[in-house]
């Protein structure tokens, strides 16, 4: 697994280039989104990415936070999964803007009675708190790996900024501050991705997503789907693989996001089935979509069967494998795309007004809607960047300290 | 012929409706459509005229036509709802703009600063009446081997010049402002004046002797979604 990563992210990046040159040259006439389904694969991949971000994070506060020891090798990893994804969700919702050179707009005339207008902020302090986090969980091992030769010793000793004692003194001063950080993060890291399910739960003209329950999905489902992703990240790269410490912490992880995953279903049985009895046409609408419309195959075959059936077998009988543990995680992760997905295509994908789908027609007066091959494209491209910022990170910095290689 | 047979026309009678209400400042003026949905035959010549008017592009369409079907064989019937932007005085797609690009002005009419927008179409999932629509840029001449000059002719949206060159409102939401940069030369809408059986009314609501303010007290005086509590500056007549 370790040795394809490389390759499949390097073909995914430069395949990706042709979504993002076409991007670049053929504007937003190339996608299928437009005015009746204003938002389609990169809000979904939006809000994909930032979940599994604010999921690692919250994971790694197990570390820095509430002290479980266990965890402690595969700390860094969570915190860099988490900053790799936070990258390309920006990534993903910069492209989709109408004038992306005027996102800094965002900063210097930010209206904070619109969620989006606070997104904007939240992203940008978790962004930095994410940072300084990393940094000072990889301090003390950076400046022990700046003795190194080469460009990796080099890197590590500039990232020290200077800072390069490796006493345990030092050591315990750096976990103290990262014991605030988290602190601080646990909250941000629930403002930012509830408020980005707040951005979508306070819009009352779409009932599918006027609801109390959207900023809760919203931050369960992170914690699902970046837990899971982390549980893979941290079985294929976490350290001493192999070893019964590894096998102990892949196994805890795995019931972890079993836990999570039955929790975020239960949130999603809740919404769906008190909608669907009261049968309010501008309620269940979008739900007759998800559940029997064209895509039906999205939510029964690759969210139920493939995110949530396969990887709850896979961890009741085999939970203690690291192998399938970690397809359980990658199955939930992976999968997770649809049910973004299914939250915002369905709630657009419905007539406001009575006539309005035949009313006029035109590029993006359309209430069917399926990607463009540009939108898969830079899709598929932003998918690349979080991976080689991954795999980057994991070569040159002390993301794992591997003193007792087993394997 | 007896007085009562002697009526003002109906488009002159609004002129001098919206040139009384000019007079006044911005914020005591409220501007009010009423459509007459028993007039209106399904024509599509208001939509047409506001395409032409804003030099609308593909893809964009201030005033669609909604055309709805009433009853089951042998007993059915046609109604038909033009839908301009509702300039709703409680409008759900201005709170929900990061960057304060649109607005309710003090005259009713809810603008967008094209120069602002970032084009994050936010205010579109907001709105409930579907009125706004996201500008990608197409052109009519798409795939003809010549762009045609009269694409790339400036529309006079908001009162001054936008070339259809790279920039705004390529990019940008858009949406019917009541043929804002008419009214504020004494013009009536464009699909006012275009429409062939008079179903369009206009005129400032704050002016009791203005037709629409007689009009909106009518008990067959109707607005889309009441329950949403949008308050829209758009009656029906039903």
């Amino acid at each position: 697994m370790k040795k394809l990563a490389w390759p499949v992210a390097i073909i995914l990046f430069l395949v990706g280039l042709v979504g993002v040159y076409q991007r670049l040259t053929l504007g937003h006439t190339g996608a299928n989104y437009g005015s009746y389904v204003p938002w389609g694969l990169w809000v979904a991949a939006y809000i994909y990415f930032i979940g599994l971000s604010a999921g690692a994070f919250l994971l790694s506060a197990l570390v820095y936070v509430f002290q479980i020891k266990l965890l402690k090798p595969v700390g860094k990893l969570a915190l860099f999964t988490a900053l790799s994804t936070l990258v390309a969700a920006m990534f993903s919702i910069w492209m989709d803007l109408g004038h992306p050179e005027r996102a800094w707009e965002m900063i210097f005339r930010t209206n904070f009675g619109s969620m989006m207008g606070w997104m904007i902020w939240l992203y940008s302090a978790y962004f930095v708190l994410l940072l300084v986090e990393l940094w000072f969980a990889m301090r003390r091992d950076m400046a022990v790996c700046a003795d190194e030769p080469g460009f990796k010793g080099k890197l590590c000793s500039f990232l020290t900024f200077g800072k390069k004692d490796v006493s345990d003194a030092s050591a315990q001063k750096d976990m103290k501050t990262l014991r605030i950080l988290g602190s601080v993060g646990i909250p941000l890291a629930i403002a930012f991705h509830g408020g980005v399910g707040a951005l979508f739960g306070v819009v009352g003209a779409r009932p599918y997503w006027n609801s109390g329950i959207t900023p809760i999905a919203f931050l369960i489902g992170a914690l699902a789907s970046g837990g899971a992703l982390f549980t893979f990240v941290a079985a294929f790269w976490g350290p001493n693989r192999g070893s019964e410490q590894h096998k102990q912490i892949i196994s805890f992880l795995g019931k972890i996001v079993i836990g999570l995953l039955l929790f975020d279903l239960l949130l999603e049985w809740a919404e769906y089935s008190t909608s669907l009895y009261a049968a309010i046409p501008a309620h269940t609408e979008g739900l007759n979509l998800i559940l029997f419309g064209n895509y039906w195959w999205v939510f029964w075959i690759i969210h139920l069967l493939l995110g949530a059936v396969v990887p709850i077998l896979l961890i009741i009988f085999a939970g203690k494998n690291i192998n399938a543990v970690a397809t359980a995680g990658a199955l939930i992760a992976v999968t997770f795309l649809s049910v973004r997905l299914n939250i915002v295509i369905p709630a657009l994908a419905v007539e406001e007004l009575e006539g309005l789908k035949n009313a006029f027609t035109g590029p993006g007066l359309s209430f069917s809607y399926f990607p463009s091959s540009m939108e898969w494209l830079f899709f598929l491209w932003t998918v690349s960047v979080a991976g080689l910022i991954f795999l980057l990170g994991y070569s040159l910095l002390p993301l794992v300290s591997q003193k007792k290689e087993v394997a | 012929m007896p007085d009562i047979l002697i009526q003002e026309n109906l488009m002159v009678r609004m002129q001098e409706d919206i040139k009384r209400a000019l007079q006044k400042p911005e914020a005591q003026r409220h501007w009010v459509m009423v459509i007459d949905t028993r007039k209106c035959v399904g024509c599509n010549a208001c939509t047409v005229s506001c395409v032409a008017e804003n030099k609308l592009p593909p893809g964009i369409v201030y005033r669609p036509v909604l055309e709805q079907e009433i009853g089951t064989y042998p007993n059915v019937g046609k109604r038909f709802m033009p839908r301009p932007c509702m300039q709703c005085d409680n409008p759900p797609c201005v709170p929900v703009c990061p960057v304060n690009a649109t607005w309710k002005r003090d005259d009713g009419i809810v603008a967008i600063d094209y120069e602002a927008c970032i084009g994050c179409r936010y205010c579109i999932t907001a709105c409930p009446y579907s009125a706004r629509t996201f500008d990608t840029g197409h052109t009519y001449s798409e795939g003809t081997p010549e762009q045609m000059q009269y694409e790339l002719e400036p529309n006079f949206e908001y009162g001054r010049e936008w070339p259809r060159d790279e920039g705004s409102p390529i990019g940008n939401v858009r949406k019917c402002h009541f043929c804002l940069h008419r009214l504020n030369e004494g013009e009536l809408p464009a699909c006012v004046t275009t429409c062939i059986g008079m179903a369009n009314y206009f005129g400032d609501v704050n002016d009791s002797d203005s037709i629409v303010a007689a009009l909106i007290a009518s008990p067959n005086a109707i607005r889309l979604k009441e329950e949403m509590g949008t308050e829209p500056s758009v009656y029906y007549l039903v």
